[in-house]
């Protein structure tokens, strides 16, 4: 292998993403914008981390929240603390003590959990995520029962005019910990750690018998992910100024591992983008819908059939073809796919929109959507929504034939042309 | 510096109530290349396994230079410097050649579960990795993933895999399994080259590479060494031509 010193490549993909991390908030300067981007970057740091364990280490984990979450409230007391005056502390390094605090908990429980891989593991740490839940509702004097902790992040004297009032603040901050987070976990995944982790996920009987103790390996990146975790349930508490037993949830450990697996697990780029549209649905969807839930864990199901590899795997599944030039001729099927898979989604959303409606008493049965108004007490909005519905899938299912077709051909040059 | 490399002394092995090693004592010196042969179910694997650390004996002691290492981890036996082959090409397949070798070095160059070392910068573990590849005539495919090797390549690299710790003692499990002539010949080739000044042990169903490497050969029949000498000795035993060769003649036979 040669040695390259100075990697060019590399400086400019970390570069860019600085430069991203800078600018993105200039360009959506709403408060609405800013409080999905703070959210972001916080989940982004989570997925990550998740992904060391899940995409890394060959760990499927039900209970990771309960190491952002504990970091998180580790985190809400010492801001606490800074506030009523017990110890000076700059909240800008608050994260490291969610880290630490994330870190221990990955000892004490990362030595029960990682003992056994694959549905051993598994089930540990779904009961060992139970089990935290359950206890931070036992013992309200330290965890704030059902209200969670509250906090005040203006804390101390300002440094520099940073006080952390103001979002934008809060997001440099953000977006601070997490691209240094990023680079940070990059870096593990280039140690002899990190490969052995790969090494164990992939043949761990093999990995014994190379000198590695599976078990230690699998412990230490466990260890390692959970100081992540840490940090981002810190950063949660800095931005929603609240912990709750929320935050060391089941539903927290499977949001991140829906927005891991969305992302794409066999990439490093994966979780990152999982994060992003995680959020969207989960900040900016829900915003307009009650059903976000519904239409991410159908989205969330549409990739595990589809596309197992992530939203990632697709986009690199462009690349050979897009090199050969043959993207060009790909394009009118997509786009053709991509148009049916649009009426079915607006006949599904009118039908599940609807059934909302009914559902919830007292509420107004009238659906305004696309300009028009239907009330999901009459027929007529069933039947038409369900002939979209159907006429979509129909037409979906003529498009994924005729971009199978395509796509199958292109592959076959493709591999004719390779030595 | 007298010690066996390695020892075995009374080793019973039993899944259930079936015994499956019954009582092999045996010992092979330094730097000696050593066969074990036998018919189908003799054990062999077993003993393998015994050795390694895979399973645990029932009763009776392993010693590796030495040393006792009955009842450690498969781990800690290879860290004290055994390393073993599969009889199933056992390697990472989601990796690249160069990677494989590379994993099997990172121990032995004292990275451990090192997290602040950037693996691609390591000049000595690179050094030994090319040194591996070199070996075993897979230089030139270092980036290709090890699941898409040939057959013979593969097993080429678990051999790679097998030696690149540097472990003195080295088990192969079948070698040559499943491989033509032509591979054959090249495959005790790189036994041979690759285990020169070490200890090795093998289990082998081809007589030809028998003969070819081994110094010493053992008979395993039934879980139980029925005879251990040199090539002449073993061929002149009455009793593994009634047992081993009867039982392979029978083989024929019932084929």
């Amino acid at each position: 292998m040669r040695y390259e010193p100075l990697n060019l490549g590399r400086w400019i993909v970390w570069g860019a993403m600085a430069l991203v991390f800078i600018v993105v908030p200039l360009a959506f300067s709403g408060g609405f914008a800013l409080t999905m981007l703070i959210q972001m970057g916080t989940l982004i740091i989570f997925a990550l981390s998740y992904n060391m364990l899940l995409g890394q280490g060959g760990m499927l984990s039900f209970g990771h929240a309960v190491y952002s979450g504990l970091g998180a409230y580790l985190a809400v007391h010492t801001l606490n603390l800074i506030g009523k005056g017990a110890f000076p502390f700059p909240v800008t390094l608050l994260p490291l003590i969610g880290g630490f605090a994330g870190l221990l908990f990955g000892v004490l429980f990362g030595y029960v959990t990682t003992r056994r891989a694959g549905t051993t593991f598994a089930l540990i740490s779904l009961g060992i995520g139970e089990m935290v839940f359950a206890c931070v509702l036992m013992f309200p004097g330290f965890f704030g029962g059902e209200a969670g902790v509250s906090t005040n992040r203006v804390v101390g004297q300002p440094f520099l005019g940073i006080t952390y009032g103001p979002a934008i603040q809060v997001y440099y901050l953000v977006a601070t910990w997490c691209f240094l987070s990023i680079v940070a976990m990059f870096a593990l995944t280039q140690t002899p750690l990190g490969r052995m982790a790969n090494a164990v996920r992939d043949n761990p009987e093999r990995a014994e018998f190379v000198g590695y103790d599976t078990q230690k390996v699998r412990f230490l990146q466990l260890v390692l992910a959970s100081f992540f975790a840490g940090v981002s349930g810190a950063l949660s508490c800095i931005n929603f100024e609240i912990v709750s037993s929320e935050n060391v949830s089941a539903l927290r450990s499977a949001g991140v591992l829906m927005a891991t697996y969305i992302g794409g697990v066999p990439f490093f780029l994966g979780p990152i983008l999982g994060a992003i549209v995680f959020i969207f649905f989960a900040v900016a969807l829900s915003g307009f819908t009650k059903a976000w839930l519904l239409y991410l864990g159908l989205f969330f199901v549409t990739v595990v059939l589809y596309a197992p590899g992530g939203i990632v795997s697709i986009l690199l599944m462009q690349i050979p073809v897009l090199r050969a030039g043959r993207l060009r001729e790909l394009l009118w099927p997509y786009a053709l796919a991509a148009g049916a898979a649009l009426i079915a989604m607006v006949g599904l959303i009118g039908i599940v929109e609807m059934v909302y409606r009914l559902s919830e008493q007292g509420a107004s049965t009238v659906l305004n959507v696309f300009g028009m108004s239907f009330d999901a007490r009459t027929t007529a909005p069933w039947i038409g929504f369900a002939l979209i519905l159907a006429a979509g899938i129909v037409a979906l299912r003529f498009a994924s034939r005729l971009v199978g077709a395509r796509w199958g051909a292109i592959q076959q040059d493709l591999l004719a042309r390779q030595p | 510096m007298s010690a066996n490399a390695i020892e075995l002394r009374d080793v019973h092995k039993s899944f259930g109530k079936t015994k499956i090693i019954n009582g092999v004592s045996l010992a092979i010196g330094k730097g000696e290349r050593h066969a074990i042969i036998g018919p189908n179910g003799a054990g062999k694997s077993t003993l393998y396994n015994l050795i390694s650390g895979r399973y645990e004996v029932s009763s009776g002691n392993i010693l590796l230079n030495g040393e006792d290492i009955t009842g450690l981890r498969p781990f800690e036996i290879n860290r004290k410097g055994l390393s073993r082959s599969f009889q199933v090409t056992n390697i990472f397949h989601n990796m690249s050649v160069y990677e494989n070798v590379r994993c099997a070095v990172l121990w032995a160059a004292g990275y451990r579960y090192s997290f602040w070392h950037r693996v691609g910068g390591l000049r000595d573990v690179q050094q030994r990795a090319e040194e591996v590849m070199e070996k075993i005539g897979l230089a030139r495919r270092r980036n290709v993933l090890a699941g898409t090797l040939t057959y013979a390549e593969q097993r080429a690299l678990e051999i790679g895999i097998t030696i690149a710790g540097g472990a003195n003692v080295i088990l192969l499990d079948e070698p040559t399994a499943g491989m033509s002539r032509s591979e054959t010949a090249r495959a005790i080739e790189l036994v041979r080259s690759v285990t020169e000044g070490r200890t090795l042990i093998m289990v082998e169903h081809d007589m030809g590479v028998v003969f070819g490497l081994a110094d010493r050969i053992s008979v395993l029949v039934y879980g139980e060494i029925i005879a251990s000498g040199t090539q002449e000795e073993i061929q002149a035993n009455t009793a593994v031509q009634e047992a081993y060769l009867g039982a392979a003649h029978k083989e024929l036979a019932d084929a």
